[in-house]
């Protein structure tokens, strides 16, 4: 698969821009991803559509998703950008179109399955196991990816290795020190922290964040961000961002898609999608600036 | 130690603690405290019926499932027993026999039964092991060749376990086999409590309470919930069918009352939410508190009634029959109070 090939994205009838062949590594990034990386796609979504009775939610998204890239995907209210995902990650089904991972096809498998093969998603309505502990909570998902659910007669607290390493996540979002809460218990703002850390203890090949920081006070929201623009180092992962605010879509983002009324579109990196007339005009002075 | 026996999972109450070790010390010595046909009788379904009730609240209290098959497992595996002891003979392997094919039919139907449904919306499980449990309850009456019909079955077990076997005496108590027989189920009771106990605090049972919270995210993050529902299911149905063993060889008797009545499956129900779902310990307080109340309100409300004669109203409210108003009333009062069961009153009110 070479960026040229069988990645680029369809040609669109837009005057605005579209993703060209890659500019060379670090043109607009902050952590240049090697050239090795660039050249792999993780995830690709091919005409992906999804009809709700007549209205087209998500319409025909042709889009390639390189390894070492942090792609911010923005669009206002309604545009499709959770249903985007939510057709990525297997919650909904799609009408047509392909979704595929490392170069295999997983439009037909289950939620589960995608995540087992490296697809991690967090949420954008903060969607955790609330009569349990935060601890608990993190633990789960990594006892989840070590595979470990099917033991029956080993005790849960005699897997110290799982406990200990959900222990680290929960350092690195500063959320230790509510480990032996219960969720339900948490404010707005820790939830939300918890919900990246289970997305982080998930150590996927692909992130998805739909809007992270939303409802987060000023002084939370820059763990999570510094967070994610930790995980940018890894070149082997890629990060598809649904973010609203442009200072942070400016300092994270390696590349910028435009969501509107379902369709891609805009394409490109963020100083050029941002100074593209078309989205100057019908989104960013509505949608993003405001916010 | 003794919390690795328990999984790590303590009452985490004092009163819990007392009131556990008081039924554990109660059960352990009942031929010997509780001398007498009537309170042996009491304490072997108490065993029973914990085991019966833990293996519900599995399925219930940690994952989340209604179930309304529960007693046609148990039948399953006290059919197994009878059938096998009428076919085989009088023997050990009789048993053997018996309970592992129970065990075995049981895991087999549930896990067909949760194929087809639990796939789709919970609500429908909860409808198709009504369905199939009604359809089994009928089965079981009409083919009467096989499995004796409304009569049931009654066959004979080795001796060792039966009164006609007695070797002696201690603290003025005759030994018979139905001594040893008691212990027998005790036991395997007591193993299969502590088994559950362990499952549900393993690796498996917090995946199960994860989907309990929320299956949508237990899902996303990689867990196949159907899998683990159906694997619940039957491993539920597998020691419901082993306690439907241990209810055959301790009855000696086998028929629809007994084992796979609609009425069963409400006392099953009323034990684990008056004890507690989702907690193991509240299938103890449960059992013990119904079975008990089951067992002696009746005599109870009749001593009660005796004692008001000449009053009004009083002792026609009293009346032994109407002891299952008075469970009404009873459980009607303990869901108002407690709930989260005894048990998550205990401990939250620590
Ligand atoms: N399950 C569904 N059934 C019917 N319509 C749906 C469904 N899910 C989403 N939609 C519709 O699809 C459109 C896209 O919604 P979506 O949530 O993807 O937007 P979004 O870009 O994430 O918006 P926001 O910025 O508000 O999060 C909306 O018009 C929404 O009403
Ligand atoms: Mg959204």
């Amino acid at each position: 698969m070479s960026p040229g090939g069988a990645n680029s994205p369809r040609p669109r009838p837009q005057g605005g821009v579209r993703l060209a062949a890659r500019p060379d590594a670090g043109a607009a990034g902050h952590d240049p991803p090697t050239e090795a990386a660039l050249t792999t796609t993780l995830l690709a979504t091919d005409g992906l559509t999804v009809r709700f009775g007549g209205h087209v939610a998500v319409d025909a998204v042709t889009c390639a998703f390189r390894a070492g890239e942090l792609t911010a995907i923005v669009g206002p209210n309604g545009a499709g950008k959770t249903t985007y995902f939510n057709l990525i990650s297997g919650q909904i089904a799609a009408s047509a179109g392909r979704v595929s991972l490392m170069g295999e096809d997983i439009t037909r498998l289950s939620v589960a399955e995608r995540c087992r093969r490296g697809l991690g998603r967090a949420f954008q309505l903060t969607n955790l196991f609330p009569d349990l502990t935060v601890l608990e909570n993190v633990r789960l998902v990594i006892q989840a990816r070590e595979r470990k659910g099917f033991g029956l007669l080993s005790t849960a607290a005699s897997h110290s290795g799982i406990t200990t390493a959900a222990e680290a996540v929960l350092d690195r979002v500063r959320l230790a020190d509510r480990a032996g809460s219960k969720v339900s218990e948490l404010s707005h703002g820790n939830q939300r922290k918890l919900e990246v850390a289970m997305l982080i203890a998930l150590d996927p090949r692909v992130y998805m964040f739909d809007e992270p920081t939303a409802g987060m006070s000023v002084d939370e929201a820059p763990v999570v961000l510094d967070l994610i623009a930790e995980l940018k180092h890894d070149s082997d992962r890629t990060i598809l961002l649904v973010e609203h605010k442009m200072d942070v879509i400016r300092t994270l983002a390696d590349r910028i898609i435009v969501l509107h009324n379902g369709a891609l579109a805009a394409d490109g990196p963020p100083a050029e999608v941002m100074a593209s007339d078309v989205v100057q005009e019908a989104y960013m002075g509505k949608a993003l600036e405001d916010v | 130690m003794l919390t690795a026996i328990l999984s790590g999972d303590t009452p985490r109450s004092r009163i819990l603690t007392v009131l556990l070790l008081a039924v554990l010390v109660c059960l352990a010595a009942a031929p010997f405290l509780f001398p007498g046909v009537r309170a042996l009788e009491t304490a072997a379904t108490i065993c029973i019926f914990i085991v019966l009730v833990a293996s519900y609240d599995l399925l219930l209290g940690y994952t989340g499932i209604v179930s309304f098959a529960h007693t046609m497992f148990f039948g399953l595996g006290a059919y197994g027993v009878a059938l096998a002891s009428t076919h085989l003979g009088r023997s050990w392997g009789a048993l053997l026999v018996g309970t592992a094919s129970g065990a075995v039919a049981a895991a087999v139907l549930a896990l067909l039964i949760g194929l087809f449904s639990l796939r789709v919306r919970a609500i429908f499980f909860a409808m198709i092991t009504l369905a199939v449990a009604s359809a089994v309850a009928v089965l079981v009456s009409q083919l009467f060749e096989i499995t004796g019909g409304e009569d049931g079955l009654t066959y004979q077990i080795p001796r060792a376990l039966t009164p006609a076997f007695r070797f002696g005496e201690l603290f003025g108590v005759n030994l018979n086999g139905r001594i040893i027989n008691y212990y027998l189920v005790f036991a395997a009771s007591l193993v299969l409590f502590l088994l559950l106990l362990r499952i549900v605090n393993s690796p498996f049972g917090r995946v199960l309470q994860a989907i309990r919270e929320n299956d949508f995210r237990a899902e996303a993050i990689g867990y196949r919930v159907v899998w683990y529902r159906t694997a619940a299911t039957c491993l539920s149905a597998a020691v419901a069918a082993l306690a439907g063993s241990l209810y055959a060889i301790w009855l000696r008797y086998v028929g629809p009352d007994t084992t796979l009545s609609f009425e069963i499956m409400l006392d099953i129900l009323l034990m684990v939410v008056i004890g507690g779902m989702g907690t193991m310990y509240g299938a103890v307080l449960g059992a013990v508190i119904f079975v008990l109340a089951q067992n002696y309100l009746q005599s109870l409300m009749g001593v009660a009634a005796g004692a008001a004669e000449g009053l009004p109203v009083l002792p026609l409210l009293l009346d032994p029959n109407r002891w299952l108003m008075w469970l009404g009333i009873l459980f009607i009062l303990s869901v108002y109070f407690f709930p989260t069961g005894i048990v998550g009153r205990l401990r939250s009110g620590r």
